[in-house]
């Protein structure tokens, strides 16, 4: 049986992991290269890294970084951040990434997602979503969840896998940060309005959150998460076992 | 020297990181006198497999990877690579393969129960079957050990062949093998330690005399 995938998400800015790093163990624990490494050697299913960098010379290095990468440490990587065009996609596609993400960019050129998912297959496209609750309703956000862009998240995720978005990763801009746990109840509305895997990000702050998410949701394919891996908080090697003692199918 | 077939499809980064950090020696090549000399050959692939199989005999490489494995030498097809080693296969029509190991390649649809998302993508075990000796390529790896798939077509029809499977509501052949000629339809080269250990295991066979 497949199993349920855990994945660490890491921000990269200017070459360096940023967002709260303050790991154990590790010496130079803002390297995208050994925390990958790290998380390799840990049992992390995937790797997600974000492009934060603003300037052409950071996008630069984050491919070279990307690189590196995906030379060192062989299990699937996906890269987001500032992928706006078929270009974008190739650019990282060939430095190693597996996946590419789309977030704002789809939002701008809707057609985005069509284009890339004919050119590199639907499995390749993985749609990521900023969703908060407006006026009763899921409204996608743009912009790193600062700008309401009035559509309506399972509407626009419904669209995105018609167009051939193969993957989705829904994250809650209402449960992010609070480590309260995932957002069941918006994590829920997604997995019955499509059949392509849902990875839940936001609201992770424990071990438990992720049993309660897969034993809640069945049909969510995996858990996303960034600071609480970062920070030690959650080890991943003790949340698979504690995964699999609450009878959850997961690759140790 | 392995040599890894260079024919226009997908990319081959990963791939080729993955044997280097083996210490395997690799030439990515579409020559066909490059494949000659190499002791092992690799056959990726990603994409369709009409396409896939029309590049492969529009350079005429098709001819060289059947007599170099008919001579012996050990050849392994990764994902739409190990695809291409069967007869035939049904995907947006009907196409011939290598015909290596006998055998079609069919949609996953009709075997797996609905809900079951298509493609088949993820971590998944390997089972090897009990009927048959463990495939050597197999002999770093356990039962149960699991890999990373990406696919929504798999090799039916080849019962003989199967050295591995993986369950997603139905039973899918996740790895082949006749003689010198191995298939897998995951990707080792993304599949951390175990994909490694099965690569370094290809890597090790006797090359022939």
């Amino acid at each position: 049986m497949i199993t349920k995938r855990i994945i660490p998400c890491l921000d990269v800015k200017d070459g360096r992991v940023v967002k709260g790093v303050n790991f154990l163990g590790l010496a130079d624990v803002s390297s995208p290269v050994k925390l990958s490494k790290f998380y390799s050697e840990c049992g992390a299913d995937e790797l997600v890294f974000y492009d934060i960098t603003a300037s052409a010379e950071g996008r630069a290095l984050f491919t070279d970084i990307l690189t590196e990468v995906a030379s060192t440490i062989f299990i699937p990587l996906t890269v987001g951040g500032g992928i706006n065009t078929v270009a974008d996609f190739d650019r990282v596609l060939k430095c190693g990434a597996d996946k590419v993400s789309v977030n704002s960019g789809a939002i701008r050129d809707p057609s985005l997602i069509a284009a890339a998912a004919k050119k590199y297959g639907d499995q390749c496209v993985v749609l990521s979503v900023d969703a908060k609750r407006v006026d009763g309703q899921y409204r996608v956000f743009a912009k790193g969840g600062r700008e309401d862009t009035g559509l309506d998240a399972i509407e626009w995720i419904r669209r995105g896998v018609e167009n051939g978005a193969g993957e989705i990763v829904l994250n809650s801009i209402d449960t992010d940060g609070v480590k309260g746990g995932f957002d069941l109840e918006m994590l829920a509305a997604v997995c019955d309005a499509v059949n392509v895997p849902v990875i839940a990000s936001g609201g992770a702050g424990c071990a438990e959150d992720f049993v309660t998410l897969f034993k809640t949701l069945p049909k969510v394919d995996a858990g996303l998460a960034a600071s609480i891996f970062h920070f030690g908080e959650v080890a991943i090697p003790d949340l698979k076992k504690a995964l699999r003692a609450q009878g959850i199918n997961v690759r140790l | 020297m392995i040599a890894i077939v260079d024919y226009g499809v997908g990319n081959l980064f990963s791939l080729s990181s993955s044997l280097k950090a083996i210490g395997a020696e690799t030439v990515v090549t579409g020559n066909p006198d490059d494949l000659r000399r190499a002791e092992k050959i690799i056959l990726p692939g990603v994409g369709a497999f009409g396409d896939a199989a029309a590049l492969l005999r529009q350079d005429g490489l098709d001819q060289v990877l059947v007599e170099e494995a008919k001579k012996g030498k050990p050849l392994l097809g990764i994902c739409l690579g190990m695809q291409l080693l069967l007869e035939r296969g049904f995907e947006y029509g009907e196409h011939r393969g290598l015909g290596l190991i006998p055998g079609d390649v069919v949609s996953i649809r009709p075997v797996i129960p609905a809900g079951y998302k298509i493609p088949h993508i993820g971590w998944n075990a390997l089972h090897f079957p009990k009927s048959r000796p463990k495939s050597p390529l197999f002999r770093h790896i356990q039962e149960g050990d699991c890999v990373y798939f990406v696919h929504s077509y798999y090799a039916a029809r080849c019962e003989e062949s199967v050295i591995a499977t993986a369950e997603y509501g139905a039973e899918l052949t996740a790895a082949v093998q006749h003689k010198n000629v191995y298939g897998v339809q995951f990707h080792p080269e993304k599949s951390g330690a175990v994909g490694l250990a099965i690569l370094r295991a290809f890597c090790e066979m006797e090359e022939p005399l």
